[in-house]
């Protein structure tokens, strides 16, 4: 190869900010062919790269950026989907600088490879060109596995198995597949034209999906294995109940989950309203209570939605703010307003049952909690009521219990996530896998991708033994 | 796809309409229900069952055509289909032979759902006394099917046009002093808001064990949005998973009766919108 370019890290064009707070169009957008091959002849091409250890699913990252340099588009993409089902989904939601960047040897003097934007573009490039290649499938085993959930960890279960020659159905409880990625993440930071194409992929190779499909009610677990004769099944069913603050004034009109407000905005295009007939409140001033990636994402909603004002109110800092940084960077570009080591006392409302405002009060960081994280405490008097319309609660969620409620054989922890092997997923019940936010509590996409490869290892390996 | 197979209208905007949906006719319960989407710009919508058959795979329901969605639903016919049916959802009734008598009580297109609840209840042995009322004589459904299901019927309507003029809670009144607070085990009420709120009000003060099946907004209906929430016993409840049915004494109707009217100007701007298009053509209204 010839001596590597001294070339700065390529940054990825970006709607301008003013503009696109206003609109639902996706925020970056993608490397010319040009960039792509200048970044990815970045790449040292490692003997042993470190990078991958950084990948929850071990993407061949030196070898499908090898791909692009040469401007072998399709086989850099055929190299990424050799590991990762839903490149163009991960390209553009991993935490890359936690992950794969975070480790590249780059990072250590200058900028580390943007391996997440080659990434998408190699995906994007496939999809676009309309060159993606169905892989070959190991012969029919006739064995039949069902997968609860169409989210990232179903659908990347679903993709493995198919691969190894099994009989996949999905059963996903909402009207459309893909789970978090249709409901949760919003239309500018995951176009859902690209989720669609993933699902389609997944079809093209034969995986059966269901929709409308509630598995614990419409169907339990164990007709599915008993009278409908599946061999085995994973459960990817995902988080569920979202968490409330548990102060005065949470159910007045105005005040959303994040998993309400973002469902109504993203799956049921509220955005739309009235050409779609699911509404939503277009809040003149919005609060985002939370500090992660789903309070980022509620933030940015709101202003598409109209907000004057969007403003998050988190009670730790910003160095503690779980949001991944560029989240954070796009939401402030765009004119969300952060209230830092501020907490919500209680909402307040008028005489309609609206939200009117909602007193907070200052936090000061004190000594460090089990997180690690220093524990945030109020300043006794420092209570003030921020002027808002809409409160968007953005705290978290606790793992959908329906499926564990409906089968007795599966052991749940504390907290109600199901108890899963950490290498493969096995959980209490013979036969039964489980992965994703059903099992951690609320993660990643790329973490739950992660638990659904290993769950397709041992679920094959599993199947052999029967 | 989900096929409507038969359509029947049962007073002014009422309608009954059975769906081909088997897996949930297979699966349903008194006291679950579904959700459903016309079609892709359509809602989510909760409908109560007002039946099942599982043999033919068919669900039965009975709306009133109220809003854009439900006027849409009703302007489809034999043959057409909806997008999206999802069920049975919520916890079903807790059906039990009591030592007492049971009162179910419905008003307006809430006898829908609490027939198949009196069925139920009656199918294990309980003397049910079912009460069922209406605004007027037209208004009035399902009274020969809740007579069949019944040990006594007593039927109202707000104007007198029919049965015994008042409002049911009058009756429900006059059964539980007839019968002695003691006697009644159970109150099942469903209807409008107000209805099943003066019901719990009738039943407080003889302490009689009242279950209301509330109607919130919802959207997912799984669990996952919060949407449905409720107060009930000053502990908030997801109505979708841990209802829809609730103690009434416990029920703050105040809160449901205003996050009810949440998107009241959202609705109405809908419905202008519809009607303008001139798609109110009561196209199978007949």
């Amino acid at each position: 190869m010839a001596p590597r370019e001294k070339t700065p890290r390529q940054p990825m064009p970006e709607q301008e900010p003013k503009v696109r707070a206003r609109n639902f169009d996706e925020v970056p957008l993608g490397y010319s062919h040009e960039t792509a091959i200048k970044e990815a002849k970045r790449c040292l091409q490692c003997k042993k790269p470190k990078c991958r250890q950084g990948c929850p699913v071990e993407v061949l990252i030196p070898q499908f950026i090898g791909k692009i340099a040469e401007g072998d588009f399709a086989g850099a993409a055929k190299t990424l989907k050799e590991k990762n089902s839903l490149p163009a989904v991960c390209g553009r939601v991993c935490p890359q600088e936690t992950q794969c960047e975070e480790l590249c040897i780059l990072g250590k003097k200058e900028e580390p490879v943007a391996i997440g934007r080659l990434e998408r573009f190699a995906a994007d490039w496939e999809r676009n060109e309309g060159k993606v290649e169905i892989p070959e499938l190991a012969p029919a085993t006739g064995k039949k596995v069902a997968v609860i959930g169409a989210g990232p960890a179903g659908l990347t279960v679903a993709g493995d198995l198919i691969k190894m020659g099994h009989e996949v159905t999905i059963f996903e409880a909402l009207h459309k597949p893909g789970g978090v990625l249709v409901y949760g993440i919003p239309e500018f930071r995951l176009p859902k034209a690209i989720v669609q194409a993933e699902v389609e992929y997944l079809k093209s190779m034969g995986v059966k999906i269901q929709v409308n499909a509630v598995i614990g009610k419409t169907r339990t677990l164990q007709e599915l294995m008993e009278e409908d004769g599946f061999d085995a099944v994973f459960v990817g069913s995902g988080a569920g109940l979202p968490t409330f603050m548990g102060i005065d004034g949470e159910n007045l009109n105005g005040v959303y989950s994040a998993n309400e407000y973002l469902t109504r905005s993203n799956l049921m295009k509220a955005y739309l309203f009235p050409e779609y007939d699911t509404p939503v409140a277009r809040g003149k001033r919005v609060a985002t209570l939370g500090g992660g990636n789903v309070a980022m994402d509620s933030a940015r909603t709101a202003l598409r939605l109209g907000a004057e004002a969007s403003i998050c109110v988190y009670r730790r800092g910003r160095e503690e703010m779980p949001a991944r940084s560029e989240e954070i960077h796009h939401a402030e570009e765009e004119g969300v307003q952060l209230n830092l080591l501020t907490n919500p006392i209680r909402i307040i409302g008028d005489e309609m049952g609206r939200v009117s405002g909602m007193e907070c009060i200052q936090m000061e960081l004190g000594e460090p909690d089990d997180s690690g994280r220093r524990r945030p405490q109020p300043i006794k008097g420092s209570e003030f009521v921020l002027e808002v319309d809409t409160v968007v609660i953005a705290i978290g969620n606790s793992p959908n219990p329906l499926i564990p409620a409906t089968t007795p054989a599966i052991e749940t922890s504390k907290w109600g996530t199901i108890i899963a092997d950490e290498e493969t997923g096995k959980t209490t019940m013979e036969g039964v896998y489980a992965g994703g936010d059903v099992v951690t509590g609320a993660a990643t996409v790329i973490l739950a991708m992660g638990a659904g490869r290993k769950a397709a290892t041992a679920i094959d390996e599993y199947l052999k033994g029967k | 796809m989900f096929e409507i197979v038969s359509k029947e209208k049962l007073g002014p905007a009422v309608f009954r309409m059975d769906i081909a949906a088997p897996d949930i006719a297979r699966k349903h319960q008194a006291g679950n229900f579904i959700m459903l989407r016309i079609n892709e710009e359509g809602e989510r919508i909760p409908l109560t069952v007002a039946d099942k058959d599982a043999e033919k795979g068919t669900v039965t329901l009975v709306f009133q055509a109220v809003g854009k969605t439900s006027a849409e639903l009703a302007e489809l016919c034999e043959g057409d289909s909806l997008l999206d049916f999802v069920g049975p959802l919520g916890k079903p009734t807790h059906i039990e032979k009591f030592n007492g008598v049971v009162v179910c009580v419905g008003g307006g297109i809430g006898v829908a759902p609490v027939h198949p609840i009196a069925c139920a209840l009656k199918d294990i042995g309980n003397r049910v006394i079912s009460i069922i009322g209406a605004r007027s004589k037209e208004l009035l459904i399902m009274e020969e099917e809740m007579k069949a299901t019944s040990d006594e019927l007593i039927v109202c309507t707000d104007d007198g046009s029919y049965g015994k003029q008042g409002f049911v809670t009058e009756a429900l009144d006059e059964v539980i002093r007839r019968e002695g607070k003691e006697n009644v085990a159970l109150v099942v009420a469903i209807g409008p808001v107000p209805m099943m709120r003066f019901c719990a009000k009738t039943t407080e003060p003889y302490g009689v064990h009242t279950e209301v099946s509330l109607n919130p907004i919802m959207v997912d209906a799984t669990g996952m949005c919060g949407a449905c929430r409720v107060t009930v016993g000053g502990e908030t409840k997801f109505a979708c998973v841990d209802g829809p049915e609730f103690d009434g004494h416990k029920v703050d109707f105040d809160e449901l009766t205003k996050r009810l009217a949440m998107y009241k100007e959202s609705e109405a701007r809908a419905m202008k919108i519809y009607e303008e298009a001139s798609h109110g053509g009561k196209r199978c209204w007949e």
